[in-house]
């Protein structure tokens, strides 16, 4: 593996920085976490909060753009070279993904702080803020890091953050506490099976450097340590995937959390989760082995499948909304686990390219949810009746990332889809064909449920029978548009994603991780 | 700047689109929103018979509107059948905006600015069906068209509209989602691409068995054509008003889903390919299904709007069965029924919506001596009427002809029955209608005379009599209108 630096060390501070910028993107929010914690002030917090995150945001779009360039980044924590000390590395694949955690995280929050004076008492604010840049500090670093037990800290850093921060929604609704709770006990669980994986795989090859553990690992496919310690990476990883049936945790914490960190989660956790699954996957372990292809066909695709149909089946019979997306994020995760199964680069490059606009269409709708939350008190799809009047402007967003869903042309969402069925088609599975169209349909009924009752129901009236309206913060709903049109704007020029999933997948598959 | 064909595939979205603005911007000025829209719909047709004019003379004007890129891209073609759909849609279009302002003012009708608002995106959609140079950009506006529709067919917005609306979303998207787009996209696979070329796409690439599946999910995924049993949204659209009803019978919906079924008989799969196809046979029998108990249900309908619906969707499978049988007669005669069938039944439409303005009756059995207070709407209706039938001097009769013609030199002869069946059923169904308005006595008891005397709105009269005349006159242009799509049948057989 040739770890090459891109950006050149300079005298210049701003170079300083620049040379700097893969621990800076991690250590920016950890430590504005802290600082905002202590600054006492809601609103205070919150700016603060967005500077750093903005900082962030600025720095992996730096790195996005190296790696546009055809480099990568390469970064040694206080100078101790890998294998002994740990490394972080920007490419491709993970650039991509840095970039989504950051920018979600500031559309978040430029969204949020309506939402959050309103559903988060006034003196828990800061610490609101506070704990949310740890978790997308978290985030950003499991996503960077490429040493594996330096991972498991960050996967506990933003884990133990996103259990206080959905509890939050407790002052909103008790049920929180429970949500949580459980969330807790099966995030453990899964965070466990992970670092027993890694322990086996340091047992093994001695070392947690995730390059050199796959470069000593050629050859040892069928050890079963091996073996045993790829069983336990993948359940523990797939717990935090939200992987059917491993998902139960989900439903109820995006439901009862604060708006948003079910919008933020939504968009950003399972699919940070998603990422280290395809980086285990791919590039520590060699997909060569015939250990890893049975588990390819025989075990993740059958689960991609059965997540696809069964969770767009509950999704359906929601009555809640945030449930009901919630649902329908399982199953759209079985689409991206469907790519990644076929263990072609066409496959993964389709499953990536799905994760981003996945991230794009849900961020958009649990938004838009958020808002008519703030507005009207929704929770129920009942209680969205007559949105298309009581909040044009909200229910327009609504409906195109809706769409997206559904995966209409025009929207992002067909293209992610065609690609898929592309793959599918590539590798001759007829069959996943059927299930990605199944589910689509199922999506139209389910994604229709909550059209329907914007626009075919009366809107609640004042007493002289004039319509309610609501008004809508502006900067939510430029946080909302922004997604809105990102959705339409990556069905026309899908060139960004598409060229890194492509180059992350050729890079992965073609070289075997070596 | 002068007009070039390519900026009037352009004018042919953005015309639409600037009156849809001009008609939200001039909400509170009923009068200035209703000129707006009727000069809308006059500039679109007159850039439609430029471009008309153009395709004639040999050129076929192209513009790329997007390249996504993977092969994929949103492009226009314009081409004879093309062409002719966008002057028939663009042409009604007007006379129903003529209608739909009268209708909506005699009836003083809620929420008219949203009413034209959605039309205007309706027709730039239909426009753009018309105008696709390959299927994906055909599935788009085809979509488009669904979705703007949508709140026409609920617009009055009580339970009964609600629930025809739902109906109506409910089977245009799940199939064209389902089996569709699926197409669309197995196209893309198979052949590389989902443009339209002359001759088709898969002549001699792929087997029979994957012809005739791909061949069946068209069929059923373009749920505008209403092949029988996709067809339960046509009825349940009925509780939109009467312009909306013309709309989706004779401007643009239905018509849209039986132009795709013929462009894609004719440009994707080819002709011969088609009429080669077992699968193919048996589309044509369920079409010819369909003719007749799509006539046998009309006629046991009392309500005027569902009898006409249900005639609607024997006559779509007209289209539908010439498309099936694939001879380039038989295509002719499908293409020209798009034509013919619109003028019949816009006409026979927009008469019952007169009728419901002057005194809101809806059932045939009550609009018996109508015909002395209401005479101008009733010959109209009449004159409709032998169109549909399919009787000279009427403009009706072509089509009928042509797919005989194109049908005895095919296998299935015995399908020509249901065309005849279906003609003396029509006779039952819709003859009487305007007959008892002329010759019986009315019903209704003398104190109520108050009512039937009351006149339909002149707006609502003016354009079916119109229409009426027009079905005359196409008998006479029918000769021109081939001529015009020969180049379309003929390069691809």
């Amino acid at each position: 593996m040739i770890l090459e630096s891109v950006v050149s060390s300079g005298d210049t501070g701003f170079a300083a920085i620049l040379s700097n910028a893969a621990a800076l993107v991690v250590v920016i929010p950890l430590i504005g976490g802290a600082v905002a914690a202590i600054l006492g002030r809601g609103r205070l917090a919150w700016a603060w909060a967005v500077l750093c995150v903005l900082a962030s945001f600025i720095l992996s779009i730096v790195m996005l753009s190296v790696v546009l360039d055809g480099g990568t980044i390469a970064y040694e924590m206080g100078n101790w070279a890998a294998p002994l000390g740990i490394a972080y590395k920007v490419d491709s694949l993970n650039a991509l993904i840095i970039s989504l955690v950051s920018g979600m995280a500031l559309l978040a929050l430029l969204f949020g702080l309506p939402t959050v004076e309103q559903e988060i008492e006034s003196k828990k604010q800061a610490m609101f803020f506070g704990i949310f840049l740890v978790c997308v500090a978290g985030l950003i670093g499991i996503s960077i890091t490429n040493d594996a037990f330096n991972v498991f800290v960050f996967l506990e850093v933003s884990s133990i953050s996103t259990y206080v921060l959905v509890a939050m929604g407790a002052s909103k609704n008790r049920q929180a506490l429970t949500a949580s709770y459980n969330y807790l006990i099966l995030g453990t669980i899964g965070a466990t099976f992970f670092v027993i994986g890694v322990g086996l795989l340091y047992m093994v090859t001695g070392t947690l450097n995730m390059a050199d553990i796959s470069l000593r690992l050629v050859g040892m496919g069928d050890d079963r340590v091996v073996r045993a310690a790829f069983s336990f990476i993948v359940i523990g990883l797939g717990l935090k995937t939200a992987m059917f049936p491993l998902h139960t945790w989900l439903p109820n914490a995006y439901a009862f959390s604060p708006s948003i960190i079910g919008m933020f989660l939504a968009s950003t956790a399972t699919k940070v989760a998603l990422y280290l699954l395809i980086r285990f996957l791919f590039s520590v372990f060699h997909t060569g082995s015939s250990f890893e292809a049975a588990m390819f066909d025989f075990v993740l695709a059958p689960v991609a499948v059965t997540a696809m149909i069964v969770c767009s089946v509950q999704a359906s019979f929601q009555p809640d909304v945030r449930r009901l997306l919630a649902y329908s994020s399982i199953a759209q995760i079985g689409y991206m686990l469907l790519g990644v199964s076929m263990g072609t680069a066409a496959g993964l490059s389709a499953a990536l390219l799905h994760l981003f606009n996945h991230a794009l269409m849900k961020g958009a709708l649990f938004m838009a949810i958020g808002l008519a939350g703030l507005g009207l008190g929704v929770l129920r799809i009942s209680e969205m009746r007559g949105m298309g009047k009581t909040m044009p402007l909200t229910a327009a967003g609504l409906t195109v990332a809706g769409l997206s869903l559904m995966g209409v042309p025009l929207t992002a969402g067909f293209v992610s889809k065609y690609y898929l069925v592309i793959a599918a088609l590539e590798r001759g599975w007829w069959w996943a064909v059927v299930a990605i169209v199944v589910s689509s349909v199922l999506a139209i009924f389910y994604v229709g449920r909550m059209i329907e009752a914007m626009y075919l129901h009366e809107p609640a009236k004042h007493a002289d029978g004039s319509i309610m309206k609501v008004k809508t913060p502006i900067m939510s709903l430029v946080a909302l548009y922004v997604l809105v049109l990102a959705n339409i704007w990556f069905f026309f020029d899908p060139s960004l994603p598409l060229g890194l999933a492509d180059t992350a997948a050729q890079n992965l598959i073609g070289g075997g991780g070596s | 700047m002068n007009w070039t064909p390519e900026l009037g595939l352009i004018l042919l979205l953005a015309l639409p689109a600037i009156g849809c603005a001009g008609i939200l911007i001039a909400k509170n000025a009923p009068n200035v929103r209703d000129l707006i829209n009727l000069t809308m719909g006059t500039a679109l047709l007159v850039n439609v018979i430029a471009l008309v004019n153009v395709v004639g003379d040999g050129a076929r004007p192209s513009l790329m509107l997007a390249d996504i890129g993977g092969g994929l891209s949103l492009q226009f073609t314009l081409e004879p059948l093309g062409a002719l759909f966008a002057v028939l849609a663009s042409g009604l279009f007007l006379l129903n905006t003529l209608y739909g302002i009268g209708y909506m003012r005699g009836n003083k009708a809620k929420d008219q600015t949203r009413f034209f608002a959605f039309f205007a995106v309706a027709i730039a959609a239909t426009m753009g069906v018309a105008a696709a140079g390959n299927m994906l950009t055909l599935f788009v506006f085809y979509e488009i068209l669904t979705l703007s529709t949508f709140p026409l067919v609920a617009h009055n917005g009580d339970a009964k509209a609600k629930r025809g609306g739902r109906i109506y979303l409910g089977i245009l998207m799940a199939t064209s989602i389902g089996l569709l787009l699926p197409a669309v996209i197995a196209t893309q696979v198979f052949a590389g691409s989902t443009e339209f070329v002359a001759g088709g796409l898969f002549a001699g690439t792929l087997g029979a068995g994957i012809i005739g599946v791909l061949l069946v999910m068209y069929t059923f995924g373009i749920a505008k054509a209403a092949l029988i049993p996709v067809h339960m949204w046509l009825p349940n659209a009925m509780v939109a008003p009467t312009p909306v009803s013309a709309f989706l019978h004779a401007v643009a919906v239905v018509k849209a889903g039986v132009f795709t079924m013929v462009k894609i008989v004719v440009y994707l799969f080819g002709m011969d390919v088609v009429r080669d196809s077992p699968v193919a046979h048996w589309l044509a029998v369920l079409a010819a299904i369909t003719i007749v108990v799509g006539s046998l249900i009309a006629m046991t309908k009392d309500n005027l709007k569902a009898r006409l619906a249900w005639s609607t969707i024997g006559q779509l499978s007209y289209i539908t069965l010439g498309a099936m049988i694939a001879t380039p007669l038989a295509l002719m005669g499908a293409a020209l029924q798009i034509v013919m069938h619109a003028f019949g039944k816009i006409t026979l439409f927009m008469c019952a919506g007169a009728v419901y303005s002057a005194n809101h009756t809806t059932e045939i059995s009550k609009m018996k001596g109508m015909g002395k207070t209401m005479p101008l709407v009733f010959i109209a209706f009449f004159i409709g009427s032998l169109s549909i039938i399919g009787l000279p001097p009427f403009a009706g009769v072509w089509p009928k002809l042509l797919l005989f013609m194109g049908m005895t030199s095919e296998g299935d002869r015995w399908l020509i029955l249901a065309l005849i069946i279906s003609s003396l059923l029509n006779i039952f169904y819709l003859l009487p209608v305007s007959v008892n308005a002329f010759m019986k006595k009315p019903e209704l008891p003398v104190d109520d005379g108050d009512i039937k005397a009351a006149k339909p709105p002149v707006l609502t009269v003016l354009p079916p009599v119109l229409t009426a005349i027009a079905t005359l006159v196409l008998f006479f242009m029918a000769i021109p209108i081939m001529d015009y799509l020969r180049p379309v049948f003929e390069g691809g057989s």
